[in-house]
């Protein structure tokens, strides 16, 4: 059973934005960067099924600029055996994503696709979706338990209120919540041996897909800032406060 | 401009993350509403009062019953042959069937708006709400998801709304439901409270969890909320997770125990009205954005707060 993971290559989740004085985006020069962390789970949640058989080989591919390769050596060190970059100086929105990775699943026939279910930098949630939609194939999407067995998933998904378990035929596409699993770190040994993992390079025309964006961003700014508060004193003084917002009788 | 939006229900009663999601789309144009589901008439009609609505359309077939994407979507493409944007609450059941109908009809989703500059400009934010960015589409068929918090609610009575039943477009046989367990609460649902108390990692434990926060949002009517490192440890059911990666709410009053205010949490709560936080670290970041700070012992401060209340 082959499996795909696409990962993205974001902002660190430690590093906290900085929206530039242009208005033009968020600063992204000489910052951190890191692997999306709910692909880092996708990762780990497909190592994981190799692990406990049943996968035989597990395909990492992203979509970005070169430097998207490091992400996708991350993968490889993780665990995962080959990796496809498809190179986009530009920035590729969740269709045209979609639209690639629905190219390489048609290459590829991987039984399974694990996706995250958001990256943390567009925060959009719909990559996952929109692939399962141009494929037709059943969606399950914020998973946080996986069971594959030949011929069908079953997975226990997170929603308002509790949890829900849904069955589907493979091949069909995954994304992970965070409570799916805990991903591993990639050992030294590791890392040195993703080196000589294979590694394509890609462009979006080899697909014949077209990325050019649907959304233009006029602009982007700080939130509004919220004015300094006071600390008070003690549990009565906090007390008279609620009181006086009405909040407490 | 005609809309379509998706009513989120529990087979009972129309969920407020539909009404400001009415809301929202009122702001685009004629709002017509979506009932799918299995036996919804009473769904239906409680639609058709809602303040604002035209037309509300009804899918009633088993293959509807769970909201499974797979069936709903290709229901929602064939309606928006005659309308122009379809929106959803950023519920997850919206976030699950939204970006498949969009793929469906070949338009990029605008997800989680916080409001509506004209009818083809939004806003929304990125980054976990460190930004917030303007987008305007050039997608004739709009598919949008709308935050809740960020629009006013709309009233459940006035409406004068037709019922019209649709025809299904039958289970796609791609997935199939097996069952759910939802966490049994008797208190006010997290995303619509007035007041949440929330509690983060120090409370310790599951037991000192539910012995400190219950208690006082009980006191105060409120829901109950938590931080994802007090989810992560167990001391609470992972649907009371607040943040980037939980559940988005706005209160009136958002009370952060023992929280530290991380990146990801704030994201979830910081357009609460008032915050108030209670930690004894006082360089915890979430003093940066509480209205109201108490520095101490929760153990100590809790208690004595609920008391006195």
């Amino acid at each position: 059973m082959k499996v795909l993971v696409p990962v993205k290559r974001v902002l660190d989740y430690n590093v906290k934005p900085r929206v530039k004085a242009d208005g033009t985006g968020v600063d992204l020069a000489n910052v951190k960067m890191s692997m999306n962390p709910f692909d880092e789970i996708a990762v780990e949640e497909a190592i994981r099924l190799k692990e406990k058989a049943g996968v035989t080989e597990i395909v990492v591919v992203s979509i970005g600029e070169q430097k998207a390769q490091e992400t996708l050596r991350t993968a490889l060190a993780m665990g995962a055996d080959r990796a496809i970059l498809i190179v986009s100086e530009d920035k590729v929105e969740p269709l045209g994503v979609a639209k690639l990775l629905a190219k390489i699943v048609e290459e590829e026939q991987p039984d399974l696709v694990i996706l995250g279910k958001q990256a943390i930098d567009d925060d959009n949630n719909q990559t996952g979706q929109m692939l399962a939609g141009l494929l037709g194939r059943g969606q399950a999407t914020f998973a946080s338990k996986v069971e594959l067995s030949p011929g069908t998933v079953v997975v226990t998904r997170e929603v308002d209120g509790g949890a829900e378990t849904e069955s589907l035929p493979l091949p069909a596409i995954i994304t992970v919540d965070l409570r799916l699993n805990e991903p591993r770190y990639a050992s030294l040994p590791n890392i040195m041996k993703a080196k000589s993992k294979p590694l394509a390079q890609k462009t979006p025309a080899d697909y014949g897909v077209d990325v050019s964006p649907r959304l233009t961003t006029l602009k982007v700014v700080e939130p509004p800032k919220r004015s300094a508060g006071i600390k008070v004193a003690d549990v009565d003084e906090l007390v008279a406060k609620l009181k006086a917002m009405g909040v407490a009788k | 401009m005609k809309t379509l939006v998706w009513v989120e229900h529990d087979g009972a009663s129309v969920k407020d993350a539909t009404l400001s999601t009415v809301t929202a789309a009122a702001k685009l144009g004629e709002v017509h509403l979506l009932v799918a589901g299995q036996g919804v008439g009473a769904v239906a009609e409680a639609a058709a009062k809602i303040a604002g609505v035209g037309k509300v359309h009804v899918a009633d077939d088993a293959a509807y019953a769970h909201a499974l994407a797979e069936n709903v979507a290709p229901l929602v493409a064939k309606l928006m042959e005659t309308h122009d944007a379809f929106l959803v609450p950023a519920t997850t059941n919206g976030k699950n069937i939204a970006p498949r109908v969009a793929a469906l009809l070949d338009v990029m989703q605008i997800s989680d708006i916080l409001s509506v500059e004209s009818e083809d400009t939004f806003t929304r934010p990125i980054y976990a709400g460190n930004a917030i960015a303007t987008v305007q589409t050039r997608d004739a068929k709009k598919v949008i998801s709308v935050r809740g918090t960020a629009f006013e609610k709309a009233a459940t009575e006035g409406g004068t709304g037709t019922i019209e039943a649709v025809a299904s477009t039958g289970d796609a046989g791609v997935s199939t439901y097996v069952g759910s367990e939802i966490a049994k609460s008797e208190r006010p649902e997290l995303t619509s409270a007035k007041i949440i108390v929330s509690g983060g990692r120090a409370l310790g434990s599951s037991e000192q969890f539910h012995a400190v926060i219950d208690p006082l949002a009980d006191k105060l009517g409120a829901g109950v909320g938590a931080s994802r490192a007090a989810v992560d440890a167990g001391y609470a059911p992972n649907d009371y997770q607040v943040g980037q990666t939980g559940k988005i709410v706005a209160p009136e009053v958002y009370v952060a125990v023992g929280i530290s205010g991380a990146i990801q949490h704030l994201a979830g709560m910081k357009d609460s009205k008032t915050i108030i936080a209670i930690n004894k670290d006082e360089d915890a970041p979430i003093f940066q954005v509480a209205d109201l700070g108490l520095v101490g012992d929760l153990f100590k401060i809790v208690p004595e707060l609920t008391e006195k209340l």
